[in-house]
């Protein structure tokens, strides 16, 4: 059957099974009112929560990602798992013990004080936009491929898509239907990694495989993509291009981050006890850890087998994913020593580094471009890195059902997450920021009418940044991390592990690390975006990194204004000792 | 009684998030370029450490906590039910 037939039954089967499960688990659940304490058992929360967490952004980009940076890679994905270690250890059983509802609530609480929850809901939306952000790319990217469209029209797609299931739907909070996304991620990302590994190396799974040897040949899989890389003037795939100091922060940022996001941690909220919470975070970890041990995996077979199969092939001959994804705009290739022949190496291909399409053909067919071809190396093919996972079954000529699968997996990771942040945004605006602060006197009605137009909002500027990128996905999503380890994870560590803190502290100390963080990204991706190089930097930190700079600074200043003002009230002190007891 | 279960809580956190410094951080950062001299199969050891072992050793991390704070849990519940 057609590639593009199987897509659409895989995604329109998982779309008909979230639902199905949506509107069987709302039958069962008035039955789970009255018979109290029959919550979710901690591995479906598990992998429910596992389903929340993993986005576009782990199951399309970043792959694609480590595919391109090697072993600089790494950062995402110690980045990403480690962070939950903090999540698990440092934050998740003692907010469950406090029992509020959102993280603006506790720090409202645990700072008596409005001012403080104000900041936390500016922080808050500012980290969950630039996330969605980085999902709606992703969406779109899917989109774009398989209905066969242009990236942008694939964007508007998906933001119809994601607004309907999120806004109008309401399934988020079905904690079984994300179960059921994470059964289909999980199992799309699995089955054509474990092909490959198969194929490559002969070793059924992929964490070894890619340390394993070639097929028919005792030289390792590493080894050789080490020897390749190099010869077409790339670094070394297992070695770093990055500074130490610049990784270490990274990977800082966003494994402090990644305990900071609200999304995940309102999952502990809702759990019966707190022995639970511990429970659900560990089991997740392991539903994390399956994919993220994987995705390394999946990045060496993908950049071995996009250099065998299209370095030094006659476009002409070149293979169908190729010319599809040129189609879409993706790819693009720029005859430069007119061969008619793909060779691929370091560099820039293209002045402007992006392909803008103009309608003609060439010489062999390729599409042509405006942009003049780079002149200062020989790398004749533009790539864009997120598409790599999306490409990888096609480049290893897997069967067509895989393919299909992968999109629908794509597409689970990219909606549980996207709709989760959409809650996140709309609760904080209607019930934070509007009834808890500015319009106390709003009924239920308005509340929930302004928590859908700010679901709306968010998607349509989410979908602007989609369009217009400030960088891939991956690269999107690793801001709002920033931004969430300089102010977010700070005040809530701080609330529970050190009683003096008073609320002039908490909030002068998120303050000034919402304003560092984003006056040092924003100066960088967009003031002075030429002076992006690690000679400008701040200590040579880049502004990924930066958040744990953000962080610091937020720290050091929360200790010091608050020792110049009173200390928190009584109560503070007991609520504090009540969420530390058993 | 109650201190003792907050300070039980904070050695178990500092012991376990010490480990969880040196194998992401250190192994998988700091010394990683050091440790790519050794190699386990195709794996050079600091690469490993950076794409996969630090990820196993979360895991491992998470679950004896949750393992060691039952029982602190446990061991607090029995005190306190001999007291009363």
């Amino acid at each position: 059957m057609d590639t593009q037939i199987l897509t659409y039954i895989f995604v329109g089967v998982s779309f008909a099974l979230y639902i199905g499960i949506a509107i069987w688990s709302r039958a069962s659940s008035t039955n789970e009112f009255y018979i109290a304490g029959k919550g979710v058992h901690p591995i479906a929360n598990g992998m429910a929560t596992a389903a929340d967490w993993m986005s576009a952004a782990s199951f399309i980009s970043m792959a694609g990602l480590i595919a391109f940076l090697g072993k600089d890679g790494s950062v995402y994905l110690m980045g990403w798992t480690g962070g939950y270690v903090l999540l698990a250890l440092l934050l998740a059983p003692y907010l469950r013990k406090f029992g509020q509802y959102t993280v603006p609530d506790f720090i409202g609480t645990r700072y008596y004080s409005n001012a403080a929850r104000l900041v936390a809901v500016v922080c808050l939306i500012f980290v969950s936009f630039t996330y969605v952000a980085g999902q709606m790319r992703g969406v779109g990217i899917v989109f774009s491929r398989f209905l066969e469209v242009d990236i942008n029209l694939g964007v508007i797609i998906g933001m119809c898509i994601v607004f309907f299931y999120a806004v109008l739907g309401g399934m988020k909070g079905i904690t079984y239907t994300q179960v059921a996304q994470y059964c289909v991620l999980i199992f799309a990302y699995l089955v054509p990694a474990i092909f490959i590994s198969i194929l490559m190396t002969g070793n059924p799974i992929p964490q070894l495989g890619f340390g394993d040897t070639l097929l028919n040949s005792d030289i390792y899989l590493l080894d050789k993509l080490d020897k390749v890389t190099t010869e077409l003037g790339f670094n070394a795939y297992t070695e770093n291009t990055k500074s130490n100091i610049d990784i270490f922060c990274i990977t800082a940022a966003l494994m402090f981050g990644t305990a900071g996001l609200p999304h995940v941690i309102v999952r502990f909220f809702t759990v019966p006890k707190v022995s639970d919470a511990r429970k659900s975070a560990g089991y997740a970890l392991i539903f994390i850890a399956i994919l993220y041990s994987t995705a390394p995996a999946v990045s060496a077979f993908a950049r071995m087998n996009f250099i065998d199969s299209v370095q030094e092939v006659q476009y002409k001959e070149a293979p169908n994913w190729f010319k599809n994804w040129e189609n879409i705009g993706l790819i693009a290739w720029t005859d430069k020593n007119d061969d008619e022949i793909i060779q691929y190496s370091s560099g820039n291909a293209l002045e402007g580094v992006k392909p803008i399409f103009n309608n003609g053909r060439g010489a062999s067919g390729q599409r042509l471009l405006n942009n003049k071809p780079d002149s200062t190396n020989s790398n004749e093919i533009y790539i864009d890195k997120d598409i790599m996972v999306l490409a990888n079954p096609e480049i290893a000529q897997l069967p067509g059902w895989v393919i299909a699968l992968v999109a629908a997996g794509a597409l689970a990771a990219a909606l549980s997450t996207a709709a989760g942040l959409l809650l996140v945004i709309s609760t904080s605006v209607s019930h934070d920021l509007l009834k808890k602060t500015f319009m106390p006197q709003i009924t239920e009605k308005q509340e929930l009418f302004y928590a859908r137009c700010s679901a709306a909002a968010a998607i349509l500027i989410a979908g602007l940044f989609g369009i217009y990128p400030p960088g891939f996905v991956a690269q999107v999503v690793a801001f709002a991390f920033g931004l969430a380890a300089a102010t977010i994870f700070p005040a809530l560590l701080m609330g529970i592990f050190y009683k003096r803190l008073n609320k002039e502290g908490a909030i002068a100390g998120m303050l000034s690390g919402l304003i560092i963080t984003s006056a040092y990204i924003i100066n960088f991706k967009f003031i002075n975006a030429h002076l992006n190089s690690a000679d400008n930097w701040f200590l040579g930190i880049s502004p990924e990194g930066f958040g744990f700079i953000g962080m610091i600074v937020n720290f050091v200043i929360a200790l010091i204004v608050s020792n110049f003002f009173s200390k928190p009230p009584n109560n503070i002190y007991s609520m504090v000792d009540k969420i530390r007891q058993p | 009684m109650k201190n003792n279960y907050w300070r039980s809580n904070l050695k178990i956190l500092s012991i376990l998030l010490s480990i969880w410094f040196i194998v992401s951080f250190g192994f998988g950062i700091i010394l990683s370029d050091f440790l790519d001299q050794f190699q386990i199969g195709g794996f050079k050891l600091g690469f490993w450490f950076a794409q996969q072992g630090s990820i196993y050793f979360f895991v491992l991390l998470t679950f004896i906590y949750i393992f060691l704070m039952n029982k602190l849990d446990q061991k607090y519940k029995d005190n306190n039910e001999e007291d009363h």
